[in-house]
């Protein structure tokens, strides 16, 4: 009687433990796949600011200086190869990018360009914080004694914080007042 | 996109959450967004199409006051079948800290979901005691917003992480043009204040004060007050002689609300701290009043640095006193302060502010990565 109670209780005891080892893996899965939404949405919102500053500088708006900085920052940004000389290079851009919109405070008649290129820094600003906020997130829940020993994480790397600067140029509607004014 | 929006605090009581979600629905919505908003009601009559009530929210102790909150299994239930209808893009839950819809929309969703603090309490024993359990229901949250520094601050400390930072929106054209209370501000000048008058960290005593040593030197000059609270308490600190050139209004209508903005030469904002954005100030900005404020960080922050508006010490009576006294005698300092306010105050329309939580909404879902908001089913 009392070894089939052993039993009962040893595979009660044994079904919990994996209930809730496999809730624990399947909550490290999902913050990795979250990571790679934020990746993902970093990459884009990086390449889509690469664009919009190609095209600022090919439009020639700011000035033939101006165009060549942007162009120049622009071009070493998208032929980065490994995470650090990217890390650099992005950076770079947004320190271009403030530079070279604060020094133009006449009232281009590109209002728009300058919108979609406040828009796309922005978008890079957001999407770091959210990737790096993601990372946060996994070496917590990583950071766990049974999450270390038991592997619950698999083979997948340890994230590593994506450090920039992606501090977005100063908002162009509040410079040029009457470039954006209606705010369509 | 469609967009689902979770409030946790009833919409029947108004707050500044419910006001916030009920604005950036509506700014979302005419930015061409179809918006659905869950959120607990008592009276389910005279809704807008797209509020949805959740039922009624209970009374319970929470965080040291006593909260009405949705919760429990049927709350679960009916966020589950919201969220299995809405076929949302993505969902934007608001203070999910708070035990209430917005913190069971976390743990049944499966999807982008997208969480804004309002919070700032650097000492919340709530968020404290909690953090380990919300971990779980936070973990899922994609992208994290904080309307404030100090909202953004309390959310960090508590649950580590980070957030962006989008401010609380104004409504820019319902302040911009009103018509002046009859007979103000008058050729004395005029001062005016906003908002609670027993409450003293909003500072009315300071501004008491000031026009006590102001109204002295300027025979003219009249105060006007709206706010709720005791208006006798507030008369016994006006010297005797002044009392007949101080208005007290008390609690005002929405829309004396802005006529008051446009009734006075300089709308004055003596807060000694405790404020975590100024909503006022944005409100006084749009309707284009020359503002004076105490030197927060907050105010310091949507003045852009005192030159959308003046700043002076926090609490220093006698200065309020001066720089309001210099202003007044400089219409064209008033008029460009006016002019900058109305230029600065555009990063807080609505318009602008929603489009900047759109930014967010692509941040989490990313193009081509698409699928709807699921809901987990029962265990």
């Amino acid at each position: 009687m009392t070894e089939v109670l052993i039993a009962v209780c040893t595979l009660l005891v044994l079904l919990s433990v994996s209930f809730y080892l496999s809730w624990r893996a399947s909550r490290l899965d999902r913050l990795h796949s979250r990571l790679e939404t934020a990746q993902a949405a970093l990459d884009a919102a990086l390449a889509r600011r690469g664009a919009v500053v190609g095209e600022l500088a090919a439009s020639g708006v700011l000035g033939p200086a101006a165009s060549v900085l942007l162009s120049d920052a622009a071009a070493r940004a998208r032929r980065a190869e490994d995470r650090a000389e990217r890390e650099v290079a992005e950076s770079n851009l947004s320190r271009v990018l403030r530079a070279v919109l604060a020094e133009c405070d006449a009232v281009p008649d590109h209002g728009d360009l300058l919108a979609e290129t406040y828009a796309a820094a922005r978008h890079v600003h957001i999407a770091r914080r959210f990737y790096n906020d993601t990372v946060t997130a996994i070496h917590t829940a990583r950071s766990s004694r049974l999450v270390g020993a038991l592997h619950l994480a698999g083979h997948a790397r340890l994230p590593t914080y994506f450090e920039m600067d992606d501090e977005p140029p100063e908002p162009l509607d509040q410079r040029w007042p009457d470039s954006t004014a209606s705010g369509e | 996109m469609r967009v689902g929006l979770v409030c946790p605090y009833t919409w029947d009581v108004p707050g500044g959450v419910q006001q916030h979600v009920s604005d950036l629905a509506e700014a979302l919505m005419e930015l061409g967004h179809e918006v659905s908003v869950l959120t607990p009601c008592d009276s389910a009559t005279d809704l807008p199409g797209h509020i949805v009530p959740a039922g009624r929210a209970v009374p319970v102790p929470y965080n040291g006051s006593v909260a009405r909150l949705a919760f429990g299994l049927r709350a679960a239930n009916r966020v589950r079948r919201w969220i299995r209808d809405g076929g949302f893009d993505v969902l934007h839950v608001h203070e999910p800290a708070a035990p209430s819809l917005s913190l069971l929309a976390c743990w049944v969703a499966d999807g982008p979901i997208v969480a804004t603090f309002h919070t700032c309490n650097p000492r919340s024993r709530a968020m404290a005691a909690s953090a380990g359990m919300l971990q779980t229901a936070l973990e899922k949250v994609n992208g994290s917003i904080a309307v404030s520094e100090a909202a953004r601050k309390t959310m960090v400390e508590h649950l580590g992480g980070d957030a962006v930072l989008i401010p609380n929106g104004v409504w820019v054209r319902r302040y911009a043009h009103a018509d002046p209370l009859p007979g103000w501000p008058g050729p004395g000048g005029a001062l005016g204040f906003l908002g609670r008058m027993d409450e003293p960290r909003k500072g009315l005593g300071v501004l008491v004060d000031a026009f006590n040593e102001l109204g002295r030197r300027r025979p003219g000059l009249r105060l006007l007050i709206a706010g709720p609270g005791d208006a006798a308490q507030v008369r016994a600190r006006i010297d005797a002689d002044l009392r007949d050139r101080v208005t007290i209004l008390g609690r005002v209508s929405d829309a004396d609300k802005v006529r008051l903005y446009h009734s006075v030469d300089l709308f004055c904002a003596p807060n000694l701290g405790g404020e975590s954005f100024g909503i006022i100030l944005t409100e006084a900005m749009a309707a284009g009043a020359t503002v004076l404020a105490s030197d927060i960080p907050a105010f310091r922050q949507v003045l852009r640095d005192g030159t959308a508006g003046t700043l002076f010490p926090v609490g220093d009576a006698h200065a309020l006193a001066q720089q309001a006294e210099k202003l007044l005698d400089d219409p064209g300092r008033r008029a460009e302060l006016s002019r900058a306010a109305r230029r600065a105050v555009r990063a807080y329309d609505w318009p602008a502010v929603a489009a900047d939580v759109v930014r967010v909404y692509e941040a989490v879902v990313p193009a081509g990565v698409g699928g709807l908001v699921g809901a987990r089913t029962e265990r």
